[in-house]
């Protein structure tokens, strides 16, 4: 079984979190990390291919330089192999550029199965595993919560607020998991070290054959006109009780449009 | 010279981080409390380490162990060293002297360590016998093939937790140009063996949850195979081996100099004295710089020391220059935290009393900071025929 996995270098969200000039992420101010939503969905492409006792892993980013670091954590939890599609050009390209520029990326390797995470801890749409599925013609099974494969189906649970769905479908098919699915594993000393002997592949748009005109920021089909951060948080109340305590907090709540 | 960590090394630092702030930092309390590690979760931390492939880290890669270089290992024991004694512990890295094992010793002592199914300990100091070690009286003598050992030591780490103890005795006495030697060796001797006592020494004021025992040895009899190396070669062994334990200390001292360095810059920050950060006080503040600076420094020596391990370039002063330093910050960067803190330093609510008590072992085990310095002059006279 061949499974492909997108991987994301996103900004640490614990560090101090900014915008660029042109109202982009601005990925150099702070350190970069594997999008912690993609670990999850790294530890299920290894518990699928422990389960079946085969298959080949593959990881695949999309990203400035540093992205390969990305890479080299999720090569050094396990897998086969890594894909780092990195071009100037794709500066600032929204999620329908970057399915575009997945979906070329992933056709090459021609996986049964693909999993990714159920979205990016900083641009956090949602959107791209479905826009993949749809572009490669894939099974779309998204927001997964558990994931089995047996065969050539593949069954996952999704869970809402009101109910627990259980879908399946048959492969080649994406499947985009939840932080639901289990604790990610540590990356092991001999994984680390083992990492940087794992062949990790670089393309271009070019090598895709995506016209750069189709990507970046003059191609994206939505614009971040204005940033404002987000004002200080206003002094709390001090309810004193004087015996009537519970009615002021109930006023309070009220008041505040809670209850 | 490289000061930039490569990916490996990032990738090091970054999971062990995040083993110890996951698993480790959130029982440190408990055990503070209890003065000891519940049996069921030291079992579930090793459980956890080996599964997630961060045990025995030193050990080489063919054994089973991490593979880790000299400067990997560094980096592991800086980030283990953050938490807890007794926790970070439990993620063992069985002591490198285990590598001199030979023949039937392999499978019964080294494998079983780095698999993390029998736990060793180390016995040298003596009532009597503390940084000299030759003076040690515990000895091992001859009956047939077999061993027979009497004496006792103290201050033996993590016994009461051990499976086997790799003991240090007097196996005889050499006739030297300068007088008589006793001659050193080296045993692998398993607890419980009949007339082999261990009990919990007296409580210490560092790291608790982290016991020191006495041995008692009462015609302990142990078979001809159990010695370690060769027959009054036992010195060789600690030297050949026992470098690396202080550059443990060193790193660990560093990895909680660090954390708690942190924590006090977190307090200065947001601790307001007369409409201020107290920490932009220079009375504060320079107490601050002044202890990274020493951080900084002691992680660089440690490195250092590590490399050279890896280039084999290494000498004893290089352990000895990263311990002495890194324990003596830890010392200092402590006690300013408490200062920083104020009276809350001294509350055991904050974990910086705690930090202050720790630290002061670090200045007396494995070589005290005056043996460091006694090693590090040695090797500046040598030279020069003194």
């Amino acid at each position: 079984m061949k499974i492909v996995v997108l991987v994301k270098h996103v900004p640490d969200a614990a560090g101090d979190r900014s915008f660029s000039g042109d109202t982009t992420t601005d990925r150099a101010a702070v350190d970069g990390r594997l999008s912690e939503l993609d670990e999850y969905a790294v530890e299920q492409a290894l518990q699928v291919v422990e389960k079946a006792g085969e298959g080949e892993i593959t990881f695949l980013t999309m990203g400035p330089e540093a992205a390969s670091e990305a890479l080299r954590k999720a090569l050094s939890m396990g897998g086969d192999a890594g894909v780092h599609v990195v071009d100037d050009a794709l500066h600032g390209s929204d999620a329908i550029a970057t399915s575009l520029v997945l979906a070329a990326a992933v056709r090459r390797l021609e996986p049964d199965v693909v999993i990714c995470g159920m979205a990016s801890t900083d641009g956090t749409m949602s959107v791209v595993p479905a826009m993949l599925a749809e572009r490669l013609g894939l099974t779309g099974l998204t927001l997964a919560a558990s994931l089995t494969i047996e065969g050539n189906t593949v069954t996952i649970r999704r869970d809402s607020d009101e109910a627990s769905t259980t879908i399946t479908g048959s492969l080649p098919a994406l499947i985009s998991v939840t932080d639901q699915t289990g604790e990610a594993r540590y990356p092991s000393f001999k994984g680390i070290m083992a990492a940087k002997k794992k062949p990790v592949e670089t393309l271009t748009l070019a090598d895709l054959g995506i016209d750069p005109a189709q990507v970046g920021l003059g191609a994206a089909w939505s614009a971040v006109d204005n940033i404002a951060k987000r004002p200080a948080r206003q002094a709390g109340t001090i309810v004193t009780d004087e015996g009537d305590g519970g009615v002021k907090l109930a006023d309070f709540l009220a008041a505040g449009k809670f209850i | 010279m490289d000061f930039v960590p490569n990916d490996e090394q990032r990738a090091i630092v970054e999971t062990v981080r995040a083993f110890v702030e996951t698993e480790l930092y959130p029982h440190e309390d408990l055990v503070e409390q209890l003065d000891d590690v519940p049996k069921e979760l030291a079992a579930e931390i090793q459980t956890k380490a080996i599964n997630a492939g961060l045990y025995a880290a030193n050990m080489p890669e063919e054994l089973g162990g991490g593979g880790l270089n000299a400067v990997g290992v560094a980096l592991a024991e800086r980030e283990f060293g953050r938490a807890s004694y007794a926790l970070q512990m439990l993620v063992a890295r069985p002591s490198n002297i285990l590598q001199a094992c030979t023949g039937d010793q392999i499978e019964e002592y080294l494998l079983p360590s780095i698999r993390g199914e029998r736990h060793d300990c180390l016995a040298m100091t003596e009532p009597g016998a503390g940084s000299d070690v030759r003076s040690m009286t515990t000895k091992a003598e001859r009956h047939g093939d077999d061993w027979i050992i009497n004496g006792g030591k103290h201050f033996i780490s993590h016994a009461d937790v051990s499976d086997f103890v790799i003991l240090f005795a007097t196996t005889g006495v050499d006739e030297t140009p300068r007088g008589p030697k006793k001659r050193i060796s080296g045993f692998l001797v398993d607890m419980g063996l009949p007339g082999f006592e261990v009990r919990r020494g007296s409580s210490c004021v560092s790291h608790r949850g982290y016991h020191q025992c006495e041995l008692l040895f009462d015609n302990v009899r142990i078979p001809g195979y159990k010695l370690l190396g060769e027959e009054g070669r036992g010195f060789d062994l600690m030297g050949d081996w026992l470098g690396a334990t202080r550059l443990t200390v060193a790193a660990t001292s560093v990895g909680r100099s660090q954390r708690v360095l942190e924590t006090a810059l977190s307090w200065a920050a947001n601790r307001k004295q007369f409409g201020q950060p107290i920490g932009n006080f220079q009375g504060v503040g320079f107490q601050l710089a002044d202890c990274e600076v020493a951080v900084d420094a002691a992680d660089l020596l440690t490195l250092r020391a590590a490399d050279r391990i890896d280039k084999g370039t290494y000498v004893d002063a290089d352990a000895a220059k990263a311990k002495l330093f890194a324990s003596e910050t830890l010392a200092k960067v402590t006690d300013t935290a408490v200062q920083v803190f104020g009276g809350m330093g001294l509350m055991s609510e904050t974990p910086i009393e705690r930090w202050w008590r720790d630290a002061r072992v670090e200045r007396i085990w494995d070589g005290t900071s005056e043996i460091q310095r006694h090693i590090i002059n040695r090797s500046q006279m040598k030279p020069l025929g003194a």
